[in-house]
């Protein structure tokens, strides 16, 4: 029985290319021949395409000068933004009255910042959302408390692509959970009418709705009564987000078990109480991920009203850029708006992500 | 209004319960009102355009149709004046619809794929811009897109005067894209039917080789025979008429390009935002499809001894294949519906066309009737698609 050998305590150090930045290079970038040239071919690309773009949106450009300076200069002109901001977000609103519009949005932005937390999602946050929208579009219509009234036509901007795309959701969600529910109804008439009317309008791009609602519309209506455009546009979102949302909850009733209706039976509950405390609040909430997804494309078309010279965000810019005086600065103005948009959506898409994780627990 | 199921306690009272606790009959009743709704909403506004379109004297039906268009339509696969019939300019616009569809579709699942494929790459900066692209196109919406390919044709591009030559054959100014063409002569004929019969032939090769690989067990290699005979058969064709090389080369003439094939600006742009929006759908799609197949499937087949391309070939692929294909089309069906966009940037797409229509015509009701009518065909058609697909798959599992 001899001792076991001591190991040396003299530690070798560990070969350059195992540690630090340099195993990292050659793991990540560098790991096989073509992974090498890969690598090389996109950095000589990027090389070639981000020094310029730099250069042209950061060093050679103006962020807030006349529309004179722009013309000498080879970069970009920024200062179209800040130049016509009020236009581009508030559009037509009247003067002296921008605090509605800003108050409106910013009430949004904190209903929206408040739901986030999953702990204060309870009833009392279905009213919070129903009262807060009453309020925005009080806020934006005014008539009371002194308010001057500002006519629908006049909302445009943010505020109008936020009022489409947040009236729509909250509108379209119940209304797509009965068409889900009539879908799956025992009853042939209810079922007939609910799948003829999902599947005409997945069938058919928004474009088509809102023509319907800005030119055919108006002859369905008696002589001398007339609904306003905005109005009609959100109805046309509503009634198009409901048919998509109508699917995925769908998609939830149809993931339900069989036991958990014949547990809700053998409980005596009827079908609204089997419905309303057993299978929707399981069905609704495995189908979150998709809703949100739902939601987010509904959000990105409602730049589709500009085809019907609804004067949302897209359609403010586009009339910014038709002003001489900015004429050929398109770019910026859209690079501006592809911001603007892409905040909203990927704040969505991700609070998406992180809930799917945090609802992935099974049943 | 919510259909009521009568309560499961029933069964102590087996008298007959009154009707309005009656399930059968009380289903009956919702049925009976809701048709009644319908109908009466239905006959209320059915009568309220009657009156609407006497008293503005618009006509109805589809007579129209018949009438002279009179307006141009600027890009046309078919033969086109302002002199034809209303149903030729339709057809015109339904064929321009289904030009950018279809090449927005074949270029979509190609860029799509490969930006799915490099999102999974080891290559740790491609996967990243990959990623990059995916975020930042998903979440732009597509008719910011199409503008900004559109403001980028028409401002970022020079006159034709001073029109971009990257290489040789090929100008980007503001009037579109133009690029040199070989020359029209019967070879091409030729070889596009050598094609065809190659490729006709190559299916049937195929299925001779996997019957007799599954009697024999012998593998043919039809698929890689097939690939060989599609490039070197109709080269031969292309041979045997006399190997003819002459180029259609755009040339500058006053303010314009005359010869070679143009590619208007608005079509480019169309594309481009379309393709790009739409990839990115699909590279995650088969990002997820790929994901989808489990290593155990992957280190199996490599116990079984396939060989790497055998492994992609035989095992991932149809099992990712299964996965992607479903919400592929519904992108693909997407992509067509997005083309409707068209309108916005003055492609004259079928939306476009009927449009211009109703604003001649003033028949809304029969015009956007049109639109419906053509997409839900397109949507329909692809459903029947996918539910045939989806059966045959299913034989597939165990």
């Amino acid at each position: 029985m001899s001792e076991p050998t001591q190991p040396s305590r003299e530690y070798l150090a560990a070969p350059v290319l195992k540690i630090g930045a340099l195993a990292w290079l050659k793991d990540n970038l560098f790991n096989s021949w073509y992974n090498s040239l890969l690598t090389v071919i996109t950095l000589l690309g990027l090389w070639y395409l981000v020094p310029p773009f730099f250069k042209w949106a950061f060093v050679d450009s103006l962020w807030n000068s006349s529309a004179e300076a722009c013309r000498d200069i080879d970069g970009a002109c920024w200062s179209i933004i800040p130049n016509n901001i009020k236009f581009i977000i508030l559009g037509f609103f009247p003067n002296g009255e921008e605090w509605r519009p800003l108050l409106a949005m910013f009430l949004l932005l904190a209903l929206v910042v408040y739901s986030k937390e999953r702990s204060r999602w309870n009833k009392y946050l279905g009213w919070f959302w129903v009262s807060g929208l009453i309020v925005m579009g009080t806020l934006m219509y005014g008539g009371i408390f002194g308010m001057t009234v500002v006519e629908t036509a006049q909302w445009s901007g943010l505020p109008l692509t936020m009022m489409l795309s947040f009236f729509g959701m909250v509108a379209a969600y119940p209304l797509g959970v009965l068409l889900a529910l009539g879908r799956r109804s025992k009853m042939p008439a209810i079922k007939t009418l609910c799948v003829v009317y999902i599947e005409m309008i997945r069938g058919v791009p928004l474009i088509s709705l809102l023509f319907m609602s800005s030119i055919m519309f108006p002859l369905f209506l008696p002589d001398g009564m007339t609904i306003d455009k905005v109005l009609r546009a959100q109805v046309a979102i509503i009634l198009f987000t409901a048919a998509y949302i109508a699917e995925v909850v769908r998609g939830g009733l149809q993931a339900m078990p069989r036991g958990q209706y014949e547990a809700a039976d053998s409980l005596g509950l009827n079908y609204r109480q089997t419905m309303r405390l057993i299978i929707l609040p399981q069905a609704l909430k495995i189908v979150i991920p998709p809703t949100v997804g739902i939601l987010l494309s509904a959000f990105k078309d409602t730049s589709l009203v500009v085809i019907i010279a609804l004067y949302d965000v897209l359609k403010t810019t586009k009339v910014t850029l038709s002003n001489p005086k900015w004429t050929g600065y398109s770019t910026e103005a859209y690079i501006f708006l592809a911001v603007l948009y892409f905040i909203c959506c990927y704040a969505m898409s991700s609070y998406s992500r992180r809930l799917e994780k945090e609802l992935h627990t099974g049943y | 209004m919510q259909p009521q199921q009568p309560p499961a306690t029933d069964v102590l009272k087996p008298s007959t319960p009154p009707f309005w606790r009656d399930e059968a009959k009380r289903a009956l009743v919702f049925q009976v009102l809701a048709l009644l709704i319908v109908a009466l909403v239905s006959y209320y506004l059915y009568s309220n355009t009657q009156t609407n379109l006497e008293r503005q004297s618009i006509a109805t039906g589809f007579g129209f149709l018949d009438k002279e268009a009179s307006f141009e339509i600027g890009e046309t696969l078919i033969e086109y004046s302002a002199a034809d019939t209303y149903t030729r300019a339709l057809l015109v616009g339904a064929l321009n619809t289904i030009k950018v569809s279809f090449i927005g579709i074949v270029l979509t699942i190609i860029l799509g794929t490969v930006v799915g494929i490099t999102r999974l790459s080891s290559n740790w900066l491609i996967s990243k811009l990959a990623g990059a692209y995916i975020e930042v196109m998903q979440n732009i919406p597509v008719l910011l897109q199409l503008f900004f390919w559109y403001a980028i044709f028409y401002e970022a591009f020079p006159s034709p005067r001073q029109a971009l030559n990257p290489f040789d054959g090929l100008f980007l100014c503001n009037r579109g894209m133009i690029f040199a063409v070989p020359e029209a002569h019967p070879a091409h004929g030729a070889m596009g039917w050598t094609l065809l019969l190659v490729l006709i032939g190559g299916y049937f090769l195929n299925r001779w080789g996997r019957r007799r690989q599954a009697a024999t067990g012998i593998p043919f290699p039809a698929l890689r025979l097939t690939f060989a005979a599609a490039i070197i058969l109709p080269l031969l064709a292309w041979a045997v008429y006399g190997a003819p090389t002459a180029m259609d080369i755009p040339e500058l003439r006053g303010f314009n390009f005359q010869g070679g094939v143009t590619v208007s600006p608005e079509f480019s742009a169309l594309l481009l935002g379309l393709v790009i929006y739409t990839s990115a759908f699909v590279a995650e799609i088969v990002r997820a499809g790929i994901q989808s197949v489990g290593r155990g499937q992957i280190e199996a087949a490599m116990a079984v001894g396939l060989k790497p391309g055998q492994v992609l070939h035989l095992v991932v692929l149809p099992q990712a294949l299964r996965v992607i294909i479903p919400p592929l089309t519904s992108q693909m069906l997407n992509l067509t519906k997005n083309s409707s966009l068209a309108i916005a940037i003055g492609y004259a797409d079928f939306v476009a066309v009927t449009n211009t229509m109703i604003n001649q015509t003033g028949q809304a009701i029969e015009g956007v009737a049109l639109i419906m009518l053509v997409f839900l065909f397109f949507s329909l058609s692809t459903s029947l698609f996918m539910n045939w697909y989806n059966k045959k798959m299913a034989l597939v599992e165990r």
